[in-house]
C-alpha cells in the first residue's frame, strides 16, 4: 500500500497576482492510479496540472514529481493540453505532430532516429491515427485532433499522463472511445485526466479528486447527489470511491 | 520588360541588382515562412523599424551603415524578445514603441550628420540598383548563416513555433531557440534593407511565405516555395521598374501584393467550391 507516490504536492497555494487560484492543496498519486480531478470551471485544475507540470512556480508549498521537482522530471510525463498552443493551420503532417513527443530523448540538434520513428508509429497505431498519418492537422476533425494530440503525449513514452479536459470539444462517442483507450493505457502508466464531468469520468478513475480552490480528501463509497452539490456549493471536497 | 534583359548584359550595375534580389529572396523565403507560421510579423516590423536608430548612429559616426544595422538590428530583436518573454500583457504597446523610438533616434543622428544624407532615403525605401559587389559578399555570407543555423536547428525550430508551451515541456531551451529566431529575422531585415528599404522590408518578409502558405503543406516546402516566389517578384519588379524609372522596391513590394491578392481570391474561390462539392455530396 505504501508505495512511494509518483506525485506529491504539500500545502500547495498559487494565485495569478489577484485572490489565491490554490490554496493550502495536499495531494499524493500512486503509481499506476488513474486519478479523476473535477470541480467547477475557474476552480484550479488546469492551474494544479500545469504546477505538476511545472510551467507556473506554487506561492507556498512544494511539488515533487516522481521525487524531483517537476521541472527535472517533466520528460517523464506525458501532457495534453486543453487548448492547445498551436494554430490549426499550421503546415504539419499528422507524424511530424506526434514525433515532437520524441524531442526530449532525440539526438544532438533534435535529429530524429529510427527508434524514434518506430516510437512515434507505435503511438499512433495505439491511438488509432496511424492511417491518418500524412494527413494535414487542418483537415482534422476535433475528435481526430485529440486523438493524436494524446499519441503525442504517448510518444513522450511517459510514466505520468496528464490531460487537461481532452474531451471537452468532442461527442460522446469518441469521449468514451479516448476513456476507453486511458483505461488501457493506465496498465502501464499512472494518469492524472482534469475534466468537468464528474458523472462520465467515476466510471473510469479509480479515486476522484473534487478540487475547488481547495482539496481534502473525504472516503467515500460512491458519488452520489450530494457530493456533486456540495462540491459546487462549497469549497473543499475529495471523493474516493473503489470500484 | 524586355528593354531590361536586353540592358541587362550591358550594364554590370543591373547584374548586381539582380544578383542582390536573388540572394535576398534565399532569407526572405526561408525566415519569412517562420514569420508567418509563427505570426510574429508585427514582431518583425518592429525589428526593422527601430534598425534605423543603428543606421542613423553609424552614419554619424561615419562607420558603415549596413554594419550599424546588424548591430541594431540584433539588438532590437533581444529587446523585443525580452519583452515578448518578461512582459507578455503590454507587448504590442511595447514593441510600438520600441518601432517608434528606434526610428526617432536615427532620424535625429542623421540630422546632425553633417553633409549631404541622401542615402537616408535609400535607406528607408531600398536602393537595389546601388547593390555593389561588397554588398553581394555580404549578403551571401548572411544567406550562409541563415542556411546553416536553419539546417543545423530544423527541428528546435519547428517544435518552437509549432508549440512553445510543449517544445518547453520536452527539454528544448525555449527561450534560446525564440531569441535565435528573432535574431535570424533580425539579419534577414538588413539582407532585405538593401532590396526594399526597411519601411517596406515586413512585406517581401511576409507576402512570399503567406503566398506558398496557400499551396502547400509542410514547412521546407514552404521555405522552397516562397524563395521561388521572392526570386520571382524581385526579377519581375526590376524587369517592370526600369523602363519607365520606377523606384524598384516600390514596384516589387507591388507585384508581391497584387500576387497575395490574386492568390488570396483563387483559394477563397477553390475552397468554396470544394465545400460546394462536398455538400452536394452530403445531400445526394
Amino acid at each position: 500500500m505504501s508505495a512511494p507516490s509518483v506525485v506529491s504536492l504539500s500545502n500547495v497555494s498559487f494565485s495569478y497576482g489577484g485572490p489565491r487560484v490554490l490554496d493550502g492543496v495536499n495531494l499524493e498519486v500512486e503509481e499506476h492510479e488513474f486519478l479523476g480531478i473535477v470541480g467547477p470551471n475557474a476552480g484550479g485544475k488546469s492551474t494544479l496540472l500545469k504546477l505538476m507540470l511545472g510551467l507556473l512556480e506554487p506561492l507556498r508549498g512544494e511539488v515533487r514529481v516522481l521525487g524531483k521537482p517537476p521541472q527535472r522530471s517533466r520528460t517523464q510525463v506525458g501532457y495534453v493540453p486543453q487548448y492547445p498552443q498551436f494554430s490549426r493551420d499550421f503546415p504539419i503532417t499528422v507524424e511530424q505532430t506526434v514525433m515532437m513527443g520524441r524531442l526530449g530523448m532525440s539526438g544532438l540538434f533534435g535529429n530524429y532516429r529510427r527508434h524514434d520513428r518506430a516510437v512515434a508509429r507505435q503511438a499512433m497505431a495505439e491511438t488509432e491515427v496511424l492511417d491518418l498519418a500524412a494527413r494535414q492537422l487542418c483537415t482534422l476533425s476535433g475528435g481526430q485532433l485529440q486523438r493524436v494530440l494524446v499519441a503525442r503525449a504517448l510518444a513522450c513514452e511517459p510514466r505520468i499522463l496528464m490531460l487537461d479536459e481532452p474531451t471537452a470539444n468532442i461527442d460522446m462517442r469518441v469521449e468514451t472511445e479516448i476513456f476507453d483507450l486511458l483505461k488501457r493505457f493506465n496498465k502501464r502508466m499512472t494518469i492524472i485526466v482534469v475534466s468537468h464531468d464528474i458523472g462520465f469520468i467515476s466510471g473510469y478513475v479509480n479515486r476522484v479528486a473534487c478540487l475547488n480552490r481547495t482539496l481534502i480528501c473525504h472516503h467515500t463509497a460512491a458519488i452520489d447527489g450530494d457530493t456533486i452539490r456540495s462540491l459546487y456549493d462549497a469549497d473543499v471536497k475529495m471523493v474516493e470511491h473503489r470500484h | 520588360m524586355m528593354e531590361f534583359f536586353s540592358a541587362l548584359w550591358e550594364h554590370p550595375f543591373l547584374q548586381h541588382a539582380l544578383i542582390g534580389g536573388l540572394l535576398a529572396s534565399i532569407g526572405c523565403g526561408i525566415i519569412g515562412s517562420y514569420v508567418v507560421v509563427k505570426r510574429i510579423g508585427f514582431l518583425a516590423g518592429g525589428i526593422s523599424h527601430s534598425v534605423l536608430g543603428g543606421m542613423g548612429a553609424a552614419f554619424f559616426l561615419g562607420m558603415s551603415p549596413l554594419g550599424g544595422a546588424l548591430v541594431a538590428a540584433v539588438v532590437a530583436a533581444l529587446l523585443i524578445g525580452w519583452v515578448r518573454l518578461t512582459w507578455h500583457e503590454q507587448e504590442d504597446t511595447l514593441i510600438g514603441a520600441l518601432w517608434a523610438v528606434g526610428m526617432a533616434i536615427g532620424i535625429l543622428f542623421i540630422s546632425k550628420t553633417p553633409g549631404y544624407s541622401v542615402s537616408l532615403m535609400s535607406y528607408l525605401f531600398g536602393n537595389i540598383l546601388m547593390v555593389n559587389p561588397a554588398d553581394i559578399w555580404m549578403m551571401a555570407g548572411i544567406d550562409l548563416l541563415i542556411l546553416l543555423t536553419v539546417a543545423l536547428c530544423y527541428q528546435q525550430f519547428l517544435a518552437v513555433s509549432f508549440d512553445e508551451e510543449f517544445a518547453r515541456l520536452r527539454g528544448v531551451p525555449v527561450t534560446f531557440f525564440y531569441l535565435l529566431l528573432l535574431c535570424m529575422v533580425a539579419v534577414t531585415v538588413v539582407l532585405l534593407i538593401q532590396v526594399v528599404g526597411l519601411i517596406l522590408v515586413i512585406a517581401l518578409l511576409t507576402l512570399p511565405a503567406a503566398i506558398a502558405a496557400h499551396y502547400v503543406r509542410s514547412l521546407g516546402k514552404m521555405m522552397l516555395l516562397a524563395t521561388l516566389l521572392g526570386a520571382l517578384f524581385t526579377v519581375l519588379g526590376l524587369g517592370i521598374s526600369y523602363a519607365p524609372d520606377l523606384p524598384a522596391g516600390a514596384t516589387i513590394i507591388l507585384v508581391a501584393g497584387t500576387s497575395y491578392l490574386v492568390s488570396l481570391l483563387f483559394t477563397t474561390a477553390r475552397k468554396r467550391r470544394e465545400l460546394r462539392r462536398q455538400l452536394l455530396r452530403a445531400v445526394q
